[in-house]
């Protein structure tokens, strides 16, 4: 399995230098010999503690996507399949590539171009534009921004490379032969929903929602579908932040809700990757009134689940493994097979995956999909 | 900054600062009523904003000596990381719980000495200096974290740190006793006023006698080493280290310490606005979020009171100057 470097790292801008203090010393005052002396003791200390290895002391087992085998998995003709996906900068974006990864070694008669994980637009593009110039036979693609990569994707497709789109849609129709999508707004619905059901009969019940960065659509879509699967069973949000997905943001938001609402009966956590934040929240203000669901579906989240002494109870799956779905797809689509499971001939056009809860009853079969955040 | 009188100028300004609090006090309780005014939300308002709290003493020191250190996220992010790998765990599971702050502390008091290396004895412009150790730190942070999170598994870590002595979270004393020794530092010990000097005229400090160079390296090794203690205190609160802490936290210190009425430009330096300045922002954040306001427009909010904040200085620093005269 070989892999094309294009590393390339956010530029900084620079900005123009602030005042400079002119600094020249002659005049001898009160000097003090220590700077050299702790300096080098510091780094001598530093070198002492700071081991930055993460190596567990025991090794730990390695999640393995779940086992299903079908006739189409029997090897085929051999095909050489283009991956890029943004950088994996948070756990489930990590998850994404590892699982392709994993997904393509299953099979002898894959051959899996991994592109370094990219932010920047231009980079993802000429990642396809290599693609397209090597003669792949099919690219899968997580865009960082599906409207800027739909040109690139449009082109492969005009030279006969079907593409297959992973997670955030091209803006033209034309531009991938199929595409898997995860459910935000049913991530929503599935988290209103599963809160509705424990609420039962209780109009005055309080809920609250952390939810992730605002601005982003995929936020939007999760609060809308939350806010129509509770008004469906006469809830609504009572309280609402927004972190931004990371441990710091989650753990500042909810100590903010937890002292706005003395009382709450549920909580709905956008992201498992900022939920570690939540938790610790929710401990240092000492609280265990309500139960929280979680969301993204985070290895973590779900051994608090199966603990039984959390407040989270569920959690809502966002899979981290579409990208690996995506790679068995183009592995059809290259060798013309069809989906096995389907009576109609030919890989469809949209795949979106569905958005199950992980409770305490199933969470045994979800651990192997769960991400490490 | 010529003939400004001793006492009444700086009490006149904090008054502004005061005022701005109470301010946000009063809408608070009138909005929230009991939900704000508990003893809960206060300590929440006051754990909140810790972290910004401990790093704007630091960089209360910088920006009065004339520089700046935009790298201060970025270092608690990298101290977090390496505070929190699992060897750096395992080490504290067999010596001691201390393990993990001491190397918070160290990481963060080697990347402020290297800034001030750069900016002292490198003549780098400092706001270049602490751009790159911001790029280097959380680049170095996300390679040994591997943009994981990691969690912190020694107990006895939070045993000590989440401790609540007096019913005041242990995270809060550590912010009095930094803001403390921070004021000590800057208004009673020749260290201080070294800092204000080098500030208010390089020149005339180095004929004075002053080893600016030295006198730089320690500042930002003081930066950096609030930044450790910051890290320390995020790692208490979130229970994990991620290279994503502490991202963009040098706008909100910067902010802080400049509404607060430390001079930018140097020469003039005030722990206790700052620790004002820090409590505006807290409060501020927890009165939008009694009230289920959208993040967004805390953020105009935020700009709003900046701005009204320096114009109001500007207002109280031009009426002492008629007064004065």
């Amino acid at each position: 399995m070989s892999s094309t470097d294009d590393v390339n790292q956010p530029t900084q801008k620079n900005h123009p230098g602030s005042r400079e203090i002119t600094m020249t010393s002659s005049t001898v005052f009160r000097t003090r010999r220590v700077s050299g002396a702790f300096i080098a003791a510091a780094c001598a200390a530093l070198v002492v503690a700071g081991c930055t290895s993460n190596e567990p002391r025991e090794t730990e087992e390695t999640a393995t996507g779940p086992v299903t085998t079908t006739e189409n998995d029997e090897p085929g003709d051999e095909v050489v399949i283009g991956f890029s996906a943004p950088a994996a900068d948070h756990g489930w974006m990590g998850a994404i590539t590892s699982a392709a990864r994993a997904e393509a070694e299953k099979y002898e008669d894959v051959t899996l171009q991994v592109a370094e994980g990219t932010n920047d637009v231009n980079v993802q593009i000429s990642q396809i534009e290599g693609f397209i110039d090597q003669g792949v036979d099919a690219i899968v693609l997580l865009p960082f921004d599906g409207a800027a990569l739909t040109d690139v994707a449009l082109e492969a497709m005009e030279a006969g490379i079907p593409v297959i789109n992973v997670d955030r849609e091209f803006s033209s129709p034309f531009a991938a032969r199929s595409t898997v999508l995860g459910d935000n707004y049913g991530m929503g619905v599935s988290a209103g929903t599963y809160i509705c059901e424990q609420l039962g009969d209780n109009p005055d019940a309080v809920v609250a929602e952390i939810a992730g960065i605002d601005s982003l659509p995929l936020t939007q879509d999760r609060s809308e579908g939350f806010k129509d699967a509770l008004d469906d069973c006469g809830l609504d949000v009572d309280a609402r932040v927004a972190a931004e997905f990371t441990v710091e943001s989650g753990e500042e938001q909810t100590a903010n809700l937890l002292s706005a609402e003395p009382q709450i009966d549920a909580i709905w956590n956008h992201d498992d990757d900022q939920g570690v934040g939540v938790l610790a929240a929710i401990e240092n203000a000492g609280r265990d009134e309500f139960f929280m669901v979680g969301g993204a579906g985070s290895i973590n989240m779900m051994e608090e689940i199966q603990s039984g002494d959390s407040v989270v109870q569920a959690t809502v799956i966002y899979p981290s493994t579409q990208a690996a779905d995506g790679v068995k797809l183009a592995r059809l689509i290259a060798q013309n097979k069809t989906v096995s499971d389907l009576a109609s001939i030919g890989v469809p056009r949209t795949v979106q995956l569905y958005a199950p809860v992980v409770t305490a009853d199933n969470v045994e079969e979800f651990l192997p999909i769960g991400f490490e955040s | 900054m010529s003939g400004q009188s001793a006492l009444r100028g700086p009490a006149l300004r904090m008054g502004g600062l005061v005022l701005a609090l109470v301010l946000l006090v009063v809408v608070g309780v009138a909005t929230g009523g009991e939900r704000f005014w508990s003893t809960g939300n206060l300590i929440t308002v006051l754990s909140l904003a810790a972290v910004t709290g401990v790093v704007s003493i630091g960089m209360t020191f910088v920006i009065t000596s004339g520089g700046i250190d935009l790298s201060v996220g970025a270092v608690v992010g990298l101290a977090s990381v390496w505070a929190s790998t699992r060897s750096t765990q395992y080490m504290a599971e067999d010596y001691g719980w201390w393990v993990i702050p001491v190397t918070a502390l160290i990481v963060g008091l080697v990347a402020g000495l290297i800034n001030g290396l750069l900016v002292a004895y490198g003549k780098m412009p400092a706001f270049m200096a602490t751009l790159a150790m911001l790029a280097a730190a959380r680049g170095l942070a996300e390679i040994i974290a591997g943009r994981r999170t990691q969690i912190v598994f020694v107990e006895p870590f939070f045993d000590v740190l989440q401790a609540r002595p007096l019913g005041v979270p242990m995270i809060v004393w550590i912010v009095v006793v930094v803001a403390a020794a921070g004021w000590f530092l800057l208004n009673r010990t020749t260290f201080g006023r070294r800092t204000v000097a080098v500030g208010g005229n390089a020149e005339a400090s180095r004929l004075a006698g002053i080893k600016i160079k030295r006198h730089t390296l320690y500042l930002y090794g003081l930066t950096g080493l609030t930044a450790g203690i910051g890290a320390v205190i995020l790692l208490a609160r979130t229970t994990a280290g991620s290279s994503t802490h502490g991202t963009l936290l040098e706008l909100d210190v910067i902010a802080a310490v400049v509404v607060g009425g430390t001079l930018l430009a140097g020469g003039r330096g005030t722990i206790t606005g700052t620790v004002l300045g820090v409590l505006i922002f807290s409060t501020l954040t927890n009165v939008f979020v009694l009230n289920n306001l959208d993040s967004s427009v805390q953020a105009i909010a935020k700009g709003a009171i900046i701005v009204g904040a320096v114009l109001l200085q500007q207002w109280f620093a031009s009426r002492e100057r008629t007064t004065s005269t």
